[in-house]
C-alpha cells in the first residue's frame, strides 16, 4: 500500500485525552488478562491496539465498552472518571464498539438489530432509510430488511458497523474490521474512518495487520501477555519491528516451493448449479473446477457471493439433485451424504467455528469425535473409545500449539483462534485426500496464520488437493497455486497465483472477469470497482 | 436493587443445586398449602413425606410406583437430548399395555415360560409403533412431533375404552370395562414376598443402565447429543437428522410401552380404562428434575414416587382431594423451572448505574 499520500500524522495533543486507562489489570480464575495496562487516546486519535491472540486486547475493549469490569486500575472519560457499567452506559457515554464475534440477532431484520442499539422506540421505516443512508455514504451495502441469519459474516460485519456509526460514537472500537473485506473495500473503509477522526472521534483499531496499521494508525500500543510491551508511531516503524514488538521475535514466513501440476484430480466440479434454499442466498451457476493432488486452489470473492452455498454442496452439507456435478477422488458424490464423502477422503474446516466446526459445550475430545470418529478408529462396536478420543485430541493440541486446558476442555471456552487451530488440526491430522478450508485464519493471530498456512501447503507437498476459499487476498496470494474467484454463484476461470495480482484479482471480484457475461454484474457491490 | 446478572458460564454447581432447592420449595410450599387448607402443616409433612417410607411395604410401594416413571423418562430424556420432543409418551404406555395385553389373551391359558419374554418384546413394540407415527409424520412431512405425539394420546385413550368396553371385556367381569385377570405365567414375577415389587423394577434398572451406556458410551448416543447442542455441527459431521428423530422417539416409545406392559403385568393383572394414570406425562418431569441424566432419572422418579403415594395417603388421612399429587407435581416443575434461572443467572444486589453526561 502506497504511504506517500495517506501517512498517518498524529493529531496534536489536546488539553485532556478522549479516554484514558491507568494501571488496568483483569484477573481471571487462570489467568491474567491484563495487568497493569496504561493507554489514552485523544480526540481525532486514531491508535492500534496491537498484539496476538490472547493478548488481552479484546479484554481491554470488552472492559472500555461496560461488557466485563475491571480488577484494578481507572477509567477516564474526557477528564473524569467513570465506572463503565454496562455497554448501554458506554453507549450513552459516546462509545461504539464492533466486535470480532458478532452481537446481532439472527432471528431479526438488519434494521430491527440496529433499533435494538439505539435508545429509545425508532420507527423502523425511518431507520431503515437512516442505514441505507449511512451504508451508501460509507461504501457499506446492506438491505436493511434482511433477517440476520441470511447475511455472510462479511455483510454482518457491515450491521455491526452501520449499527455504531448511526449512534455517532466519539469514540470508535473496532475488533479486527477488515478479515472480510476486499482491498477495495478496506480501502473505502479506511477512507470511512479517516473522514471519522478528522470529524473528532476517536477511534481505537484492534489488528494484527501490520500493513493496515501503519496505512491508518496514527499511534500504536502494542500488547503482549496482557502487558504493554511499547508504543510507536506505525509511520515511523517496520513490518518488521512492529512484529517483534508483538510476538517478541521476527515474523515467520511461509515456504512454498512449486507446485505439482500432473495430480490426479481429486476435486471436480462439473457444470455445478444448485438453487440456494435460502431466499436471500446465492444460486450457483454452472460452476467448473478441478482441484489435483499436490496443488492449492483458492476461490477469492467478496463473501455472500455463494462461498457458503459452494462449500454446503461440495462439503454435502446440502445434497444435490445428481450425482455428477460433484466428484470427489474420481467418485460422483452429488448424492452422498457428508460422512459418505469423508470416508472418499474428504475433510472440510467449515467458516463457523463455534456452533458448525465444534459444538460449544463439548470438550475437545468429544469434538475430535465430530468428524474423526471413523477415520481415526474412535469407536469400537458402536461404543466410543474415549482414551483413543483423548489421545487424538492431544495430538491436535500438540501438533498445532492449541492453547487450552488439556482434551478435556469446552471448546468454547478457547479463543477464536486457538479453535480455529483445533479444528484445522483435527482435519489435517486425518492425512486427507482432499481438504476444503474456509477462511483457514479469520481472526486468527499472525504467528498461527503463518502456522496454519505453512501446515496447508506442507499438507499439499505430501500430496493432498487443497481448496482454500478466503475472502483475504493476501493470503490466497501467499499459499495458493492457482486462483479463481466467486461472484454472483459463478466461479472464474482459474489462474495461476504467480500471473496475477491483487488488483486484477479485485477486479474479478465485481464480476468483471474475461468472457464473464456482463448483464450478470452485481449491482450492488459496482462500489468495489470505483473504490 | 436485585438484579439477574448473566453469569459468564453455566454454573454446574447450580445445575445439580437446582432440583434439591425445587424440592425444598415444594415441600415448604406444600406445607403452606396445608395450612391453607386447616390442616397441621408438620402432620401433613409426616403423612406426606415420611408415612409412605415407614416400612418395608411402603419401600416396596415407592419402588413399584417409580418402576414405570423411570422407565418413561430414561426414553423420553435420549430423545430430549436430541430435541426431539416425544410429550406422548402417556399414549405410548398404553399402546404398549395393550400389546402385552393382546398377547396374554391370545395365549390365555398357557404355561409356557416364554410367554412373559413375549409380552415384554411385544409392549416394547407396542409402544415404538405407537411412537412411529409422529416420527412418520415429522420426517415425512414435517409436521410437529410434539403436536401428533400428545395428541395420540387421546387417540390411544379411546382405543383402550373400546377395547375394554368392547371386545377384550371379561364376559365374567360384571361389565366392568376391563379384561380378565391374566393367567400367572402371563405375571410378572414378584421380586418380594408379601409385596407387589416385580421384575419390571430390575428391569427399569437394567433399561437405565443400558440408557446410560446409550447416551454416554455410544457414538448413535453421541450424535443424539450433538444434534440437540449443536444442530449445525450435527449436519456439518453428517449425522443424519431423520435418524436422530426415529431413534429418539423410537426408544423413547419402546421405554414406554415397556413401563406399560409392566403395569398390566404386574399390580394391575389385566386391561383396565384407567391403564393410562399419567406416568407418561409425569416422566417428563422426572426426566427435567433428573437433569435429562439417567442416575438423576432414577432419584427424580423416586420422588416423583413420592408424590403419588404421599397423595394417596393425603387423601386417606387428611381427608384431602386426589388432585393435591397434581398440585405437588405442578408446584415441583414450577420451581425447577424458576431454580434453572440461577444456572445461567445470578442475583446481584448493586445501586443504580451511574449515567453518562
Amino acid at each position: 500500500m502506497s504511504q506517500s499520500t495517506s501517512q498517518p500524522v498524529p493529531p496534536p495533543a489536546a488539553t485532556a485525552p478522549r479516554l484514558q486507562l491507568r494501571g488496568i489489570s483483569k484477573v481471571y480464575p487462570t489467568v491474567v488478562a491484563n495487568d497493569q495496562v496504561d493507554l489514552s487516546v485523544q480526540p481525532g486519535e486514531i491508535r492500534a491496539i496491537l498484539g496476538e491472540n490472547g493478548a488481552g486486547k479484546s479484554t481491554l475493549m470488552k472492559i472500555i465498552y461496560g461488557v466485563t469490569h475491571q480488577s484494578a486500575g481507572h477509567i477516564y472519560w474526557e477528564g473524569e472518571e467513570v465506572r463503565v457499567e454496562n455497554p448501554a452506559h458506554a453507549r450513552s457515554l459516546g462509545i461504539g464498539m464492533v466486535f470480532q464475534h458478532f452481537s446481532l440477532f439472527e432471528t431479526l431484520t438488519v434494521v430491527e438489530n440496529v433499533a435494538l442499539a439505539l435508545p429509545g422506540n425508532p420507527a423502523l421505516d425511518e431507520l431503515a432509510q437512516r442505514i441505507t443512508e449511512v451504508s451508501e455514504r460509507y461504501g457499506l451495502p446492506v438491505d436493511p430488511r434482511r433477517h440476520i441469519h441470511a447475511l455472510s459474516v462479511g455483510e454482518r460485519q457491515r450491521v455491526e458497523i452501520i449499527r455504531c456509526l448511526l449512534q455517532n460514537p466519539r469514540l470508535l472500537i473496532m475488533d479486527e474490521p477488515t478479515s472480510v473485506l476486499t482491498p477495495q473495500a478496506v480501502r473505502k473503509l479506511f477512507e470511512t474512518l479517516r473522514q471519522l477522526a478528522a470529524e473528532g472521534c476517536s477511534i481505537l483499531y484492534i489488528s494484527h495487520k501490520l500493513d493496515e496499521i501503519q496505512a491508518l494508525c496514527h499511534t500504536a500500543t502494542v500488547l503482549r501477555g496482557g502487558k504493554v510491551t511499547g508504543e510507536c508511531i506505525p509511520a515511523q516503524e517496520t513490518p518488521a519491528s512492529m512484529a517483534r514488538l508483538m510476538i517478541g521475535k521476527d515474523l515467520p514466513h511461509c515456504e512454498h516451493g512449486a507446485a505439482r501440476t500432473d495430480g490426479d484430480v481429486r476435486l471436480r466440479l462439473a457444470g455445478l448449479s444448485h438453487a440456494s434454499d435460502d431466499p436471500f442466498g446465492t444460486d450457483l451457476k454452472d460452476i467448473h473446477l478441478d482441484v489435483r493432488a499436490g496443488e492449492i486452489v483458492g476461490i477469492a470473492g467478496v463473501s455472500g457471493n455463494g462461498q457458503q452455498e459452494l462449500l454446503r454442496a461440495i462439503s454435502g452439507e446440502d445434497v444435490l439433485a445428481e450425482r455428477f456435478p460433484v466428484q470427489i477422488c474420481g467418485v460422483e458424490a452429488g448424492r452422498l451424504s457428508p460422512g459418505q464423502r469423508r470416508k472418499l477422503g474428504l475433510c472440510f474446516v467449515p467458516e463457523e467455528r463455534l456452533g458448525r466446526g465444534a459444538v460449544p459445550g463439548m470438550s475437545l475430545a468429544d469434538n475430535a469425535l465430530l468428524t474423526a470418529a471413523h477415520s481415526q478408529g474412535l469407536l469400537a462396536g458402536g461404543f466410543l473409545r474415549f482414551e483413543r478420543a483423548r489421545d487424538f485430541a492431544q495430538r491436535c493440541i500438540e501438533a498445532f500449539n492449541v492453547k487450552c486446558g488439556g482434551p478435556g476442555a469446552a471448546a468454547k471456552s478457547l479463543s477464536g483462534g486457538n479453535l480455529q487451530k483445533f479444528i484445522v488440526g483435527r482435519e489435517i491430522l486425518q492425512a486427507p485426500g482432499l481438504l476444503v478450508c474456509a477462511q483457514p485464519t479469520w481472526g486468527v493471530d499472525v504467528g498461527a496464520a503463518t502456522f496454519i498456512r505453512q501446515s496447508l501447503i506442507d499438507l499439499r507437498d505430501r500430496g493432498c488437493a487443497v481448496l482454500v476459499i478466503s475472502e483475504e487476498l493476501d493470503e490466497l496470494f501467499e499459499i495458493c497455486d492457482r486462483i479463481a474467484v466467486i461472484a454472483k454463484g459463478r466461479l472464474s476461470p482459474t489462474r495461476p497465483a504467480s500471473e496475477t495480482t491483487v488488483e486484477d484479482i479485485g477486479v474479478w471480484m465485481s464480476g468483471m472477469w474475461p468472457g464473464a457475461d456482463s448483464s450478470e454484474l452485481p449491482t450492488n457491490r459496482a462500489e468495489s470497482l470505483h473504490a | 436493587m436485585l438484579e439477574l446478572e448473566a453469569r459468564a458460564e453455566p454454573s454446574r454447581l447450580m445445575s445439580w443445586l437446582s432440583p434439591l432447592l425445587a424440592v425444598v420449595l415444594t415441600i415448604a410450599g406444600g406445607m403452606l398449602v396445608f395450612s391453607a387448607l386447616g390442616k397441621d402443616p408438620l402432620e401433613g409433612f409426616r403423612i406426606f413425606f415420611l408415612n409412605p417410607v415407614k416400612d418395608l411395604y411402603g419401600l416396596s410401594e415407592l419402588l413399584l410406583k417409580a418402576t414405570p416413571l423411570m422407565l418413561c423418562a430414561i426414553g423420553l430424556a435420549i430423545g430430549f437430548r436430541a430435541n426431539v420432543w416425544n410429550i406422548g409418551a402417556e399414549g405410548q404406555f398404553m399402546l404398549g399395555a395393550v400389546a402385552a395385553t393382546g398377547v396374554a389373551l391370545y395365549f390365555d391359558g398357557s404355561e409356557s415360560a416364554l410367554l412373559l419374554p413375549a409380552m415384554i418384546v411385544a409392549g416394547a413394540l407396542g409402544g415404538a409403533a405407537w411412537a412411529a407415527i409422529p416420527a412418520l409424520l415429522r420426517t415425512r412431512f414435517n409436521a410437529n412431533e410434539i403436536l401428533v405425539s400428545l395428541m395420540l394420546v387421546y387417540v390411544a385413550q379411546l382405543f383402550v375404552s373400546w377395547l375394554v368396553f368392547g371386545p377384550w371385556k371379561d364376559p365374567d367381569g360384571f361389565n366392568f370395562p376391563q379384561t380378565q385377570m391374566f393367567g400367572d405365567a402371563a405375571l410378572m414375577p414378584v421380586l418380594l414376598e408379601g409385596t407387589r415389587l416385580h421384575l419390571g423394577f430390575a428391569l427399569a434398572l437394567a433399561v437405565l443402565v443400558a440408557g446410560y451406556a446409550f447416551m454416554n458410551r455410544s457414538f448413535a448416543g453421541f450424535r443424539m447429543r450433538v444434534a440437540g447442542e449443536a444442530p449445525d455441527a450435527a449436519r456439518y459431521a453428517g449425522f443424519s437428522a431423520t435418524r436422530m428423530i426415529w431413534i429418539g422417539l423410537l426408544l423413547g416409545g419402546a421405554a414406554a410401552g415397556l413401563a406399560g406392559m409392566g403395569e398390566v403385568a404386574g399390580p394391575m393383572g389385566q386391561l383396565t380404562d384407567k391403564v393410562g394414570s399419567g406416568y407418561g406425562f409425569a416422566a417428563i418431569i422426572v426426566a427435567f428434575v433428573g437433569r435429562l441424566n439417567a442416575f438423576g432419572i432414577l432419584l427424580a422418579s423416586l420422588l416423583m414416587a413420592l408424590l403419588y403415594i404421599g397423595g394417596e395417603q393425603a387423601q386417606q388421612y387428611l381427608n384431602l382431594p386426589s388432585s393435591i399429587s397434581m398440585v405437588f407435581q405442578g408446584m415441583l416443575l414450577f420451581f425447577l423451572l424458576g431454580s434453572d434461572v440461577f444456572i445461567n443467572y445470578r442475583l446481584r444486589l448493586r445501586r443504580r448505574a451511574v449515567q453518562g453526561h
